[in-house]
């Protein structure tokens, strides 16, 4: 009984601790669900979440959206592209000017600027960068008094208890020089490093497969160093097409005319990396403590990376050395009245940090976003219609609750495609024959992607007409761009052909109500996706349905990636689902995913279809290298019209991307080809902090009914314990 | 004791042997080298060369188990299974295939799953049984069967129905702790209180059903009655007699998980955003990082071990009848 009865005095003692705590004027946090530190609140500070940890940093190596969301911000290419105004347009950063290049012909000889593509045997670019920028603080470039470097040459005991780079007590700066560019690019070239870019480049650039092998060779022939390859000082190695030219101008030159090379110019891949960062990262005992320069940037970017902890959060810190940088002063028509000019000539960047949380499920991202701690957001299916409702007109608009928050809709169209592909290598659906096409336009017809938008992308997508997406040079709206294979056009709207459309080239292409004359058998066919679970199964079901309308029989072979990925490289696929997203704004990017000798199987490219046709395969060379221009656009209406004819692709659709942004977020315009898209943004962190407070007060009294709920239910049992204790045992 | 505890450790190496080969056959039967490093290079633009790269700079180059190849020895130890294992036996975890240092990224990463899984544990255990010794106590009676019926409906109930509910309640409705997240030192107390309460109520039913069910065999013994005839009270009886005598089958199942707190709890971490051991290993498998996914089950294994041996022990501790030979 006295053990109850401590027990009892111990709980009540608790809850009146509670009661007080509660009961304080002012409670323990501002706000009880704030999931920052105190001190940041009212800070100049964006919050932004990520759901997969960036695989590399490393400006030679990233390539996906999620680290040049972080290294965009860093490093600095030499251009970039203008913030607001489409189509998109390249600008300097670093460069003082967008550089024309100097054609030569086989013999070296100068050629003019419009000399036909077939004699320029070589362009050089010529680039000449602003003087006065500096390298964010880093202790790669920390000197003594005397000048020598400081963590150049480090010794086991120096390491010794460092495993950040905060261990370094001591950083230093210098001035950004052309060499640095110039080494990148032979970082690009270096075997080891593993580029994406090697494959693009090594065509291209004189002297970049040469290189590689010089430095491939030096790094297997010289010995181990701890264990590991020796440094190679990448400076030291001459590379014939890329030359330092000055302490500010370096030179590029390329095989033939290749306009497109100054949009791979404008990415992290040829962003400046000064030898200094490569040699102190590649020094011994520094990989094995996590100090590389895949964790670690070293850029002239407006921001630095200050934690890198994928586990939890990176932060971005202004670089307190940054360049001036300034807000474009020009944009489309539509920007002043967005507001997006108001801040035109204003010093970037606004934002003073920027914090990336980790957010592994979609339900706390979107949750935190209601309650204002997370000034973006995307649009998750499940938040869909909580979000989004559709006018009269079919426009996208915010419901009323989300518009009363001040929250405001961002719509897009990426530059991309999602497409139903078949494999033309396949006895079956491949093939240039009448009899394939004609199945090819039936199945095309019948697979209804404005059904599949509706359904799975609660409408967020455009049906596709052709590989080339709106925003790319070549692209036609309306029905003038419509595949007359498949759509119609009505009253000036494009419509897919009837289902009887399709039945009739089924029959025609010899498979009557999906069966095989020849045989009799009815068609079998095979799709294949690296699509499992639950959530694929709707998505297999509307899939066979779609087949189903022909009488088609189709078998889904659904495996994991890396079975997909290798039925694809064999080319033992029928039909698969694929998507592209642009590198660059230029059609070449997309119509190379059906150019011939890019073929999946035979060279490894990034033609899954394997289609290969002679007169596509020749515009495409013809089209590659001219400048925009009614010319150019002529050969890519013939180029797509031969892929409408033979439908290699299933066109499929152009994703819209629909953006939730707060109140006082400032400065949003989708860009897809910009990445380094932060410095533009400016928070009001006032409005912010009033908002948080109003939605975020704490609702108290349910613990109060809770605690009530727990006396009531432990009354009785005390009440019955009372009474057992005071009976007899006996 | 020392003898038994050796003679159990030997018997360790085998099975640990046992678990890396698993482990191993398991990995590659899925993946192979060529599938780590086109994923790890990403979809766009990799070349064979840059793959070849890859697997010599990670050391995926040899054969798997066998290098038909290699002169002598080298046949067996010039092999992925060998050069990825020895190193492991001896803890020393090497670097992921990202290049991280795996022990290091373990030791940081442990404290937050501790944070989560300690207090879960050790608040959890206690509030089980003493549920359970109150309903042995009304035994019969109307709360009894009340608390009978709640626990079963308590464990039909899915971990994620808590997770998601205890969110939306909590953090959502009443917006009393933050929905996700995690920080370090005091700070941390915010964002562990809901995980941890979660943690605990979740388990209340199932542990509450076993635990009564091992109350209720030592109820009706001989030195309970007697204990009530000296006079005791009822939660004398059933604190001090009832429950030490119960011990042994609750100290089976409750031992052998101590040492495997710290690897964590996978739903709680990716639901909670806390950078813990669960979420190490769940981001491992998905980006099909073997070094990491390898050193997880490793470790997993040989700490599952110590709990069985933790686990001996501890019944000499309570029941000194038990000698361990």
């Amino acid at each position: 009984m006295n053990i109850l009865a401590g027990r009892l005095r111990r709980m009540a003692a608790l809850l009146g601790l509670f009661t007080l705590l509660l009961a304080r004027p002012q409670p323990l946090w501002a706000q009880w669900n704030d999931p920052y530190p105190q001190r940041d609140s009212g800070r100049n500070i964006l919050y932004a979440a990520f759901t997969e940890r960036p695989k590399r940093l490393d400006p030679a190596q990233a390539y996906s959206s999620d680290e040049y969301t972080i290294i965009s911000q860093i490093y600095e290419p030499p251009f970039e592209y203008q913030y607001l105004l489409r189509p998109y347009t390249l600008v300097p950063l670093t460069a003082r000017a967008i550089p024309k290049p100097v054609y030569l012909d086989s013999k070296g000889r100068r050629l003019p600027a419009d000399a036909p593509a077939d004699r320029i045997a070589y362009s050089v670019y010529t680039i000449h960068i602003r003087h006065g920028i500096l390298y964010q603080p880093s202790p790669c470039f920390a000197r003594n008094a005397s000048g020598q470097y400081l963590y150049q040459s480090l010794t086991a005991a120096q390491l010794r208890g460092i495993r950040t780079l905060s261990g370094f007590r001591h950083t230093g700066t210098r001035e950004l020089v052309a060499a640095d560019y110039v080494y990148e690019i032979k970082r690009l070239a270096s075997p080891w490093v593993q580029s994406p870019l090697f494959s693009v480049l090594r065509h291209y650039i004189v002297g970049f497969k040469r290189f590689a092998r010089t430095v491939g060779h030096l790094r297997a022939t010289l010995p181990r160093v701890d264990g590991r390859p020796p440094y190679i000082d990448l400076a030291q190695v001459p590379m014939v097409g890329v030359k330092v030219l000055g302490r500010y101008t370096y030179s590029i030159e390329v095989r033939g005319k290749y306009p497109q090379f100054l949009y791979w110019m404008a990415m992290p891949f040829f962003a400046p990396m000064p030898p200094e960062a490569a040699h102190f990262f590649s020094q011994p005992g520094m990989a094995r403590r996590d100090l590389t320069l895949d964790w670690y940037a070293v850029g002239t970017g407006p921001y630095m990376l200050t934690v890198n902890n994928p586990a939890r959060e990176m932060v971005l810190q202004r670089n307190p050395n940054y360049h001036p940088d300034f807000y474009p002063r020009r944009g489309d028509s539509s920007d002043v009245k967005d507001g997006l000019l108001k801040d035109a000539g204003m010093r970037l960047p606004f934002i003073n940090r920027v914090v990336f949380i980790r957010e592994r499920e979609t339900i706390p991202y979107w949750d935190k976003f209601m309650q204002g701690y997370y000034d973006e957001s995307g649009v998750s299916a499940e938040s869909f219609n909580q979000v989004v409702q559709y006018s009269p007109g079919g426009q996208a608009q915010l419901t009323p609750a989300m518009r009363a928050r001040g929250i405001r809709l961002v719509t897009s169209t990426a530059p991309s495609i999602m497409y139903y592909g078949f494999n033309m290598l396949d006895p079956v659906v491949g093939g240039y024959s009448r009899r394939s096409r004609l199945l090819r336009r039936a199945i095309s017809i019948a697979i209804n992607t404005r059904q599949y938008i509706l359904i799975f992308r609660n409408g967020r997508g455009i049906p596709a007409q052709s590989p080339l997406p709106p925003g790319i040079f070549g692209y036609q709206p309306g029905c003038a761009g419509r595949d007359p294979y498949v759509y119609d056009c009505v009253d000036g709207r494009i419509r897919r052909k009837p289902i009887a459309v399709a039945r009739r080239l089924l029959a025609e292409a010899g498979y009557p109500d999906g069966r095989d004359q020849r045989t009799g058998k009815p068609l079998l066919l095979y799709y294949d996706t690296p699509e499992t679970g639950p959530e694929a199964k709707a998505n297999m079901d509307w899939m066979r349905k779609q087949f189903r309308k022909l009488n088609i029989q189709l078998v889904i072979r659904s495996t994991d990636y890396n079975r997909f990925q290798q039925k694809m490289r064999q080319g033992e696929e029928q039909i698969f689902s694929w998507g592209w997203n642009a590198d660059y704004p230029d059609p070449e990017d997309f119509l190379m995913l059906l150019y011939g000798p890019n073929s999946e199987v035979k060279f490894n490219g990034e033609n899954s279809a394997n289609y290969n046709d002679p007169e596509f395969n020749r515009l495409f060379n013809e089209m590659r290298n001219m400048n925009n221009g009614p010319a150019r656009a002529a050969i890519i209406r013939r180029m797509v019209s031969l892929v409408q004819r033979d439908a290699p692709w299933v066109w499929g659709y152009y994703p819209v991307s629909y953006l939730l942004r707060q109140a006082w977020v400032h400065n949003v315009k989708p860009n897809y080809m910009a990445t380094n898209n932060l410095k533009y943004l400016r928070l009001d962190p006032a409005l912010r902090a009033r908002d948080r407070k109003a939605w975020n007060r704490p609702v108290v009294w349910p613990l109060w009914v809770i605690a009530a709920l727990l006396v009531a239910v432990m009354l009785p049992a005390v009440l019955v314990y009372r009474q057992k204790e005071r009976k007899s045992p006996l | 004791m020392i003898r038994y505890i050796i003679r159990r450790l030997l018997y360790a190496i085998p099975i640990l042997v046992g678990v890396n080969v698993l482990t191993f056959a398991l990995f590659f039967f899925v993946n192979t080298p060529n599938d780590m490093a086109r994923f790890h290079l990403g979809i766009k633009r990799v070349t064979p060369q840059a793959i070849t790269e890859w697997k010599i700079e990670h050391g995926y180059n040899d054969p798997l188990f066998y290098n038909a190849r290699a002169p002598g020895i080298d046949k067996l130890t010039r092999t992925i299974f060998f050069q990825h294992s020895v190193k492991l036996l001896v803890f020393d975890f090497g670097q992921s295939d990202s290049g991280r240092d795996i022990g290091y990224d373990i030791r940081q990463r442990m404290w937050p799953s501790l944070a989560i899984q300690v207090p879960t544990f050790v608040v959890g255990l206690a509030v089980y049984i003493s549920v359970a010794l109150m309903t042995v106590f009304f035994r019969g009676t109307y709360l009894d069967l009340g608390g009978v019926i709640l626990a079963v409906v308590m464990m039909s109930i899915s971990m994620l129905f808590y997770v998601i509910g205890g969110q939306y309640l909590f953090s959502k409705v009443l917006r009393l702790v933050p929905i996700s997240g995690y920080d370090t030192g005091l700070s941390a107390f915010k964002f562990v209180v809901l995980p941890v309460v979660l943690g605990i109520v979740s388990g209340i039913g199932a542990s509450m059903r076993l635990y009564r069910t091992f109350f209720l065999e030592e109820a009706p013994r001989d030195y309970v009655r007697t204990a009530r005839a000296k006079g005791l009270s009822e939660i004398r009886v059933l604190f001090r007699h009832v429950l030490k005598n119960a011990m042994i089958p609750i100290l089976t199942g409750v031992v052998v998980v101590i040492p495997t707190l710290f690897i964590g709890g996978l739903i709680m971490e990716s639901f909670f955003g806390i950078p813990g051991l669960g979420a190490y290993t769940i981001d491992a498998v998905r980006s099909q990082d073997f070094g990491i996914v390898h050193a997880m089950v490793y470790l997993g294994a040989v700490l599952y071990i110590v709990g069985l041996i933790m686990t001996d022990l501890a019944y000499t501790l309570v029941d000194p009848r038990v000698r361990l030979e």
